[in-house]
């Protein structure tokens, strides 16, 4: 799955009937932050604003929850979201260079965007996944086992994907 | 040889991650095809991660025969051969190598072995049996009692007795009270709860009613790691189904008692694994800790009476509830009992997910289930208990896990994670890696932990950058113990422990860095170089091609030369030469 936002040129403000399931208070925050970070990509200055009104909590609250947690972005991503583990196995099996490749090959820093739109390139403390450290996200799908080679592999399919 | 009965492919998150779904889709077509009354049945983690995708062809009377990193195109022999015509394919077949031997299973008693997504299965293997046992047949005291006495304690780390936990809350005034699950698994290198969640997760629902029961608390909360999907899909599941069975819900099983539970998403932030922060992440605030007493027990979640335990405690409870007590104090030393899951990874040869009996010394982890280092390289130390933990050395490889014997050290227990590490790596590098997490995951709140592993991270990275003096390593131990004397909570009190650790037991090799301006493990890149040995080049010029900033070139002769200017030490000249013509400086 990728994220949706990208084809989307027009930040789009959620309705707030969508957010009817959840009881308006705080402790609704997180999971409308979640549900509408899953729907958009990231979270939008009208939509905190959407979030505060509902759950009359100050937006200075909901910007300092969504600033807090390292799920929350507040920008938008690009099409595909890499997350590279850089948890403890992965560290000492070699995470510093499997990111300085990505970096390398896409020509960005952490937290960036390809000029493209295609990639955003994070990263991320420990998927759980240490067995196959070195490991990465891409979107919902798990890579283990890193090497240089299977990034180059990985990257050129979901570009040959992208031009079909 | 009795008949293939059944087919488990391994489908937990590293499973999928190697591979595991369209090996599983494999096998559906095949099996299909071929006639054969033979169960597909999809299962959390087997175990032996390091395998991966596994699949377990079992027989009739329950023997067991597996395959290891199983390909696609494995999988019509598989179903030919084995499955149809009873002929293992030996080639393919990997050895348990002793994995299993030493291990002892209560918490991983169902991992790998039910379909994790049928509550039919769990039933089958004495599920929900003990919820039965503890709502007819026990007092909310004598649940707390016989827990307390299993001397089971918390496996989150602290290692609190979970009997007395809930004596506290259980004293209480009622009604409304709180009984959360703790899923929240923030160390790197950990991934238990994740196993347990994704291969058995009616074992923790049915953990938490029973200590609900025992609290007196109609109210439940799991908080799940968002970066665990599957975990929470699967629990989800789980908990519609016991909700539809009516092991959740108004009057379970015809008593008095009535217990919901809802599902959080956790939204990452390592400091959440505190109670008072995970309390406030729940009711929706930043996840900050608070002064303790009161302790959620007295007032919680929305300031009701709180308990709050792991998932690899609460999966204990079922066990505990179902046997004489004696059948869990056999396992473990005095103040330990039972056993104790680890993520056993990093340089080691079976990376996976074990569970040994509590006072197991930790070299018979290492090598007799992990199988030793790999690549025959050196043992130097194991990481346990994550960003809290520390580093011990393979001088005191006999060391038994127990929470005492492990905080003596210097480190502690932990939540399970254990990453072996080898003589490739640096202790000064890890320390930072370990600064470099808390520094990011610190709330804030207090002065110490916010500034002074600022700090801390600053002095570390001078030291692996080659810019260490002489003071540095004196101002990093005073500042690991005043943010250890001045943090509120655990996140800030523990933080110093792995700078604290190698320190004590790698002290060479900080002052390699800071006196000798060497990395002795060859990791920091500021202090080393590569070269080619000349004599050894084959000017074969993979390097050369390879090279991203074309720092090689031809020298005078026939060989590479690697203009130091230029190189930016990306270390894969020195991966991809055939001849090992380079050296690392």
């Amino acid at each position: 799955m990728s994220n949706p936002t990208s084809q989307d040129s027009e930040e789009k403000t959620v309705g707030i009937d969508s957010f009817r399931t959840f009881t308006s208070s705080s402790a609704s925050v997180i999971p409308l932050l979640q549900q509408i970070q899953n729907r958009y990509g990231y979270l939008s200055e009208s939509n905190l604003e959407r979030v505060s009104e509902y759950t009359h909590v100050p937006l200075s609250s909901i910007y300092g929850v969504a600033t807090f947690y390292s799920q929350f972005r507040l920008s938008r991503p690009g099409k595909h979201l890499i997350r590279v583990c850089q948890g403890t196995a992965c560290h000492v099996l070699g995470a510093g260079k499997i990111m300085a490749h990505f970096q390398e090959q896409l020509g960005i820093e952490e937290n960036e965007t390809t000029t493209d739109g295609l990639f955003t390139l994070e990263s991320v403390r420990c998927l759980g996944c240490c067995s196959l450290a070195p490991a990465m996200m891409i979107d919902d799908e798990t890579y283990g086992r890193l090497t240089r080679d299977t990034v180059d592999e990985i990257l050129s399919s979901y570009r040959e994907q992208e031009e079909r | 040889m009795s008949h293939v009965s059944e087919i488990r492919v391994g489908l937990a998150t590293c499973g999928i991650a190697a591979g595991a779904e369209p090996v599983y889709s494999a096998f559906e077509k095949e099996l299909a095809a071929s006639n054969a009354s033979v169960k597909l049945k999809r299962v959390g983690c087997i175990g032996m991660c390091y395998n991966e995708p596994l699949v377990d062809v079992v027989y009739q009377d329950g023997k067991l025969s597996t395959y290891g990193h199983v390909r696609v195109e494995d999988v019509t022999r598989i179903v030919e051969k084995h499955a149809v015509g009873g002929q293992p394919i030996q080639d393919l077949l990997v050895a348990t190598d002793g994995f299993f031997d030493k291990q002892v299973r209560i918490v991983l008693e169902n991992c790998g072995l039910i379909d994790p997504e049928s509550l039919d299965e769990y039933r089958a293997h004495a599920g929900y049996e003990a919820l039965r046992i503890a709502l007819t047949e026990m007092t909310p005291q004598q649940v707390i009692e016989k827990v307390t006495a299993s001397g089971l304690r918390g496996r989150g780390g602290a290692g609190f007795p979970t009997g007395v936990k809930w004596g506290f809350a259980a004293r209480e005034p009622g009604p409304e009270k709180y009984f959360i699950c703790n899923g929240d698994e923030g160390d790197p290198g950990a991934f238990m709860d994740r196993s347990v969640l994704e291969g058995d997760p009616h074992r923790v629902l049915e953990g938490i009613a029973i200590g609900a029961y025992a609290i007196g608390a109609p109210h439940g909360y799991f908080y799940v790691r968002a970066e665990y999907p599957l975990a929470i899909k699967r629990l989800e599941k789980a908990l519609a189904d016991a909700t539809t069975a009516g092991f959740i819900g108004e009057n379970i099983l015809g008593s008095d008692f009535s217990f919901e539970v809802k599902i959080k998403a956790g939204a990452g932030a390592f400091v959440c694994g505190e109670e008072t922060a995970l309390i406030a992440s729940i009711e929706g605030r930043r996840g900050t800790p608070r002064r303790r007493p009161p302790y959620p027990a007295v007032s919680g979640l929305w300031e009701k009476p709180t308990n709050i335990n792991n998932v690899e405690t609460l999966a204990n409870v079922p066990w505990i509830i179902r046997h004489k007590t004696e059948e869990f104090t056999r396992y473990g030393t005095e103040k330990s009992k039972g056993t104790k899951v680890f993520a056993l990874a990093g340089k080691v040869n079976h990376s996976g997910l074990v569970e040994v009996p509590m006072g197991m010394p930790i070299k018979d982890i290492v090598f007799d289930i992990g199988g030793g280092i790999r690549d025959g390289k050196g043992f130097k130390a194991v990481q346990i208990g994550g960003p809290s933990g520390g580093c011990i050395p393979s001088s005191l490889a006999d060391v038994p896990v127990d929470y005492e014997s492990i905080t003596e050290t210097g480190a502690i227990m932990g939540s399970g994670g254990l990453i072996v590490l080898d003589e490739k790596t640096c202790m000064v590098d890890l320390a930072r890696f370990f600064l470099d997490f808390i520094q990011k995951e610190s709330c804030g709140k207090c002065t110490f932990c916010r500034i002074g592993t600022k700090r801390m991270l600053e002095i570390l990275t001078r030291i692996c950058d080659g810019e260490g003096t002489g003071d540095d390593l004196e101002r990093l131990l005073e500042l690991s113990e005043k943010v250890k004397t001045y943090s509120l909570c655990g996140l800030g009190q523990t933080a110093p422990n792995p700078v604290l650790t190698t320190a004590k037991y790698f002290r060479e090799e900080y002052d390699a860095h800071i006196v000798d301006k060497t990395c002795p493990a060859h990791v920091c890149k500021a202090l080393i170089h590569y070269e080619i040995g000349p004599e050894r080049c084959k000017d074969c010029k993979l390097c050369t091609r390879d090279c991203p900033v074309q720092a090689i070139s031809q020298g005078e002769g026939v060989f590479q030369v690697i203009d130091q200017k230029i190189c930016i030490k990306c270390g894969r000249c020195y991966e991809v030469c055939p001849f090992g013509a380079i050296d690392v400086q």
